[in-house]
């Protein structure tokens, strides 16, 4: 048939009808989890996106209502599971700052140690996974190697691997033996070897490079109006880390630097995540090597922890102080008032804002997710950027669905 | 480090501060809520909304108003936090949005809206976040059951032959 010309050309009914829309996620490799993104596109760069989230909600905050504070534990630590011990420590200083509890010195340090291995799990993690997404496989399996180690570290210390719900109330659930700090000290030896491979792979690596300067630039400004705290906000150049403006844990005693950087864009959340470990590394061991002795938990006689099995099954002291903390209408001293407490978990301020009721269990547990608060920047840092920096962007901004969904 | 008598001077005496551990609070009434927020934003340095929140206060002890919305706010060059509550009641559940504010209060504001049901003027974009858009009830009110009102047997659903 040949071709004859229309009679009138078709014009344009809406001046954005060229735009196309992409559906991104919520199964899609580079997503990592369950989250999921609607594009509009022109051409390959990336008009808007809308981001719908939910699809892993699973009512802990409800939960939190019904569980007390100790049974909470278990839950928390599944909200950010890519550094899960991070969230009890963050769990139960909120609770303890409620309840009054000064712990002792020793938990203090174990826990600032237990923190910053998280710190690390989490930064191995998001630095390999960044760079998996653009290409660069090895990375990724470097850091799997030493997050291991720090899995077996963890698991030697509370008998559980990955969900070690090891903070209890007042204290730890298990204290740790030499054996446990020997291997925190290898580990701390072999450690700096995996950043500076990792480094080499990727700090002066040509296409990372590329993929990531000047990639979803997020400005100082921009930053603080939209929450971003953590990596996120000290890579726009805000000056702010919990650890130093609001010491809590052993912070106040040891000397570490707050990294920071002006760069706002993927290439500095990698470098500054990249120092940050340097940093953890340097607290870890002086935390580890001025550990200092004496009881790890309270003293049982508060009623807040357990009392020693021996001293359980042998007095009727201890028989009568475990009871005191187990039995459903005794418990914890809880006063009537609501508070919010927040720490720098690896990936931001993770706060809860607790409203007490009296009873042993939160009558509101809240948590303050830094994924939510930075997932929902993300239609501001992709808007003018190609369709394949999304995965640069989403990978530097570390979401964690489980967090991000509750 | 705010002072209360500036707000007082500017906004009334029903203005009412409570502190706990290193909290501090200020308790608004809920039509001057956007007003004090605005003030503190443009005026004090609070250029950070850390978190926003809300409480069902239907079971809580010598409670007399049902919800409580929390404000927490950061003054990120002093480092000075503060929390702005208010209190609402049924049946209106509204408050002006923050969000010209602070851009953070965006989704914060719809979580809020999606668990309580309290929703939020000038919000431009106030949709259920977290739930699914059938979903009717309001989860975390102290009302709604644990294990919920039986949703999750009668959600719809789509078998192969259908779709």
């Amino acid at each position: 048939m040949p071709l004859t010309l229309a009679d009138t050309l078709p014009t344009d009914t809406d001046e954005r009808e060229y735009l196309w829309t992409l559906n991104f996620g919520p199964q899609h490799p580079a997503t990592h989890t369950t989250l999921r993104l609607v594009l509009t596109l022109d051409g390959e760069r990336v008009v808007d996106a809308v981001p719908h989230i939910g699809y892993l909600h699973s009512g802990f905050e409800k939960l939190g209502e019904h569980l007390d504070f100790n049974q909470y534990v278990t839950i928390v630590d599944r909200m950010n599971y890519v550094s899960p011990v991070a969230n009890e420590i963050a769990w139960h200083h909120a609770v303890e700052k409620l309840l009054g509890v000064e712990l002792t010195p020793r938990c203090k340090y174990l826990r600032t140690i237990l923190a910053e291995l998280m710190r690390l799990h989490d930064h191995l993690l998001n630095v390999g996974t960044a760079a998996l997404d653009l290409g660069a496989f090895t990375a990724f399996l470097y850091g799997f190697q030493q997050r291991e180690n720090i899995y077996d570290i963890i698991e030697y210390a509370s008998g559980q691997r990955f969900h070690a719900s090891y903070t209890r109330v007042g204290g730890v659930l298990f204290d740790v033996n030499n054996a446990w700090v020997e291997k925190v000290r290898k580990f701390i030896k072999e450690m700096p070897p995996t950043i500076d491979e990792i480094d080499k792979l990727l700090t002066r690596n040509r296409i990372f490079i590329d993929r990531t300067k000047g990639i979803g630039v997020l400005n100082k400004v921009d930053a603080i109006n939209y929450g971003a705290t953590g990596p996120i906000a000290r890579a726009s150049g805000v000056v702010r880390d919990l650890r130093k403006d609001e010491p809590y844990l052993a912070y106040g005693d040891l000397d570490f630097k707050v990294v920071c950087s002006e760069g706002g864009d993927c290439y500095a959340r990698y470098l500054l995540r990249m120092r940050e470990m340097a940093e953890s590394l340097k607290i870890i061991e002086q935390a580890l090597e001025n550990i200092p002795g004496g009881p790890v938990n309270v003293d049982p006689g508060t009623d807040l922890v357990l009392p020693a099995k021996p001293a359980v099954y042998r007095s009727i002291e201890g028989l009568i102080q475990h009871f005191e903390v187990l039995m459903p209408n005794r418990g914890f001293d809880v006063p009537c008032e609501e508070l919010y407490a927040a720490t720098e978990s690896p990936n931001g301020e993770l706060g809860f804002y607790i409203v007490a009721d009296g009873n042993v269990r939160a009558y509101r547990a809240r948590t303050r997710p830094p994924s939510f608060i930075h997932f929902a920047m993300l239609p501001h840092m992709i808007r003018g950027y190609q369709l394949s920096d999304l995965v640069a962007i989403l990978g530097s901004i570390n979401i964690i669905a489980a967090e991000l969904d509750r | 480090m705010l002072e209360l008598k500036s707000l007082h001077d500017r906004f009334g005496y029903d203005l009412t501060e409570s502190s706990f551990r290193d909290n501090r609070r200020i308790v608004v009434p809920s039509e001057k809520v956007y007003y004090v927020l605005e003030h503190l934003w443009r005026e004090c340095g609070f250029d950070m909304l850390v978190e926003m929140t809300a409480a069902d206060y239907l079971e809580y002890p010598g409670a007399t108003d049902r919800f409580g919305v929390m404000y927490v706010l950061l003054n990120t060059t002093s480092g000075e936090r503060l929390i702005v509550k208010t209190h609402l009641n049924l049946p209106e559940l509204e408050l002006p949005s923050v969000y010209p504010l602070w851009h953070s209060a965006d989704w914060m504001e719809r979580e809020v809206y999606d668990m309580f049901g309290i929703t939020f003027a000038g919000h431009p974009d106030l949709r259920r976040i977290l739930m699914p858009e059938e979903f009717t009830a309001y989860p975390l009110r102290k009302d709604y059951p644990l294990k919920g009102r039986g949703e999750r047997h009668n959600f719809p659903v789509i078998t192969r032959a259908e779709s």
